[in-house]
């Protein structure tokens, strides 16, 4: 029997869509538990360093370029240039870098 | 209408990034069957990466419902963890309209955005970056399965590493002025490399694994005192 793509869709939509929107709503008031705070207060940047590192090596067609975009960027950001320069930066570094390799 | 302003710029690079990533998604919609307007809705209504990529090999599949539900609720597992640190970040006294829509935008960069203003987060800030972004991810996903694969290939692999640049430019900032974000950014690095190397977790289960043990690891080792929100 073949499902349909609708019902995947709705499915799959309304499960991310309690997923993100539940503990947003319940939780009203700042946590006072020190450890919940903490914890929660380093999960953004323990996710985002996971998920840069190595997948920005992997995304480009030659792991170098990735590489390169890496060093790059971090260079930027600690120079703390914003978002928009260091995503360029990156950017532009790999497509140079692809027109040699 | 400053938040909105200054938060539409910012959306700028993340929309490019996002089209070019929705865009390949698309490609991998369109082995799944889905046509650009289904490609379209589903990352209007969904806005995940790897939620959406699980779950268009899971319809390429067939799997049952049940399947898709969990598939679903394992690749965006850390979205439950987003949210709950995202509370913290919500002015206690703004509307449940605020926070369903700031739930409903719960991306990584959506996120990250949020969490990098001082004080609490201004909502329009983040209504100006997804005014922009949103609708290049959408649109990205659908002429992704429209066109396939006549991109040139060196334009999306340029495209590919803005997420990640944007990433960078919010955790290494806050990494200077505090030396235990920088070394969890390091610790982080390395096991996300040693994992995905060395064993066959699937990416978003090496995301959740890590996230849990290393901001544990952290919160141990150096509780945050103080209004967390005031970072």
């Amino acid at each position: 029997m073949k499902n349909s793509i609708y019902v995947y869709i709705l499915l799959m939509a309304v499960t991310v869509f309690i997923i993100r929107v539940l503990p947003l709503t319940l939780i009203r008031k700042p946590i006072q538990n020190l450890f919940i705070r903490s914890f929660l207060y380093y999960v953004p940047y323990v996710t985002l360093s996971v998920m840069t590192f190595p997948a920005i090596v992997r995304a480009t067609a030659s792991p170098i370029s990735g590489i390169v975009a890496l060093i790059l960027g971090m260079i930027g950001a600690y120079k703390e240039l914003g978002l928009f320069k260091v995503t360029l930066i990156c950017c532009i570094s790999v497509l140079l870098l692809e027109m040699f390799i | 209408m400053k938040g909105f302003k200054e938060g539409f710029k910012t959306g700028i690079p993340i929309g490019l990034g996002y089209f070019a990533v929705a865009f390949s998604l698309g490609i991998a919609a369109a082995k799944a069957g889905l046509s650009p307007f289904q490609g379209f809705l589903t990352s209007f209504l969904v806005n995940a990466s790897a939620g959406e990529n699980a779950a268009f090999i899971a319809i390429r599949e067939s799997v049952p419902y049940i399947q898709m539900i969990l598939i679903t609720v394992v690749s965006n597992i850390r979205y439950v963890l987003m949210s709950f640190a995202l509370s913290q970040k919500i002015d206690p006294k703004a509307g449940m309209l605020h926070r369903l829509l700031l739930g409903f935008y719960l991306t990584d960069e959506y996120f990250a955005l949020a969490i990098s203003q001082d004080g609490y987060c201004d909502p329009f800030y983040s209504y100006g970056a997804i005014s922009f972004a949103a609708p290049c991810w959408a649109l990205g996903t659908a002429f992704g399965i429209l066109m396939g694969q006549t991109l040139p290939f060196k334009l999306v692999s340029a495209l590919s590493v803005a997420l990640y640049g944007m990433f960078l430019a919010i955790i290494i900032p806050p990494a200077k002025k505090q030396k235990t974000i920088a070394v969890l950014i390091v610790i982080s690095f390395l096991s996300s490399y040693l994992l995905s190397q060395f064993t066959p977790l699937s990416e978003s289960t090496v995301t959740i694994i890590l996230t849990i043990v290393i901001s544990s690891l952290g919160a141990v080792l150096w509780p945050v005192k103080g209004e967390i929100h005031e970072e």
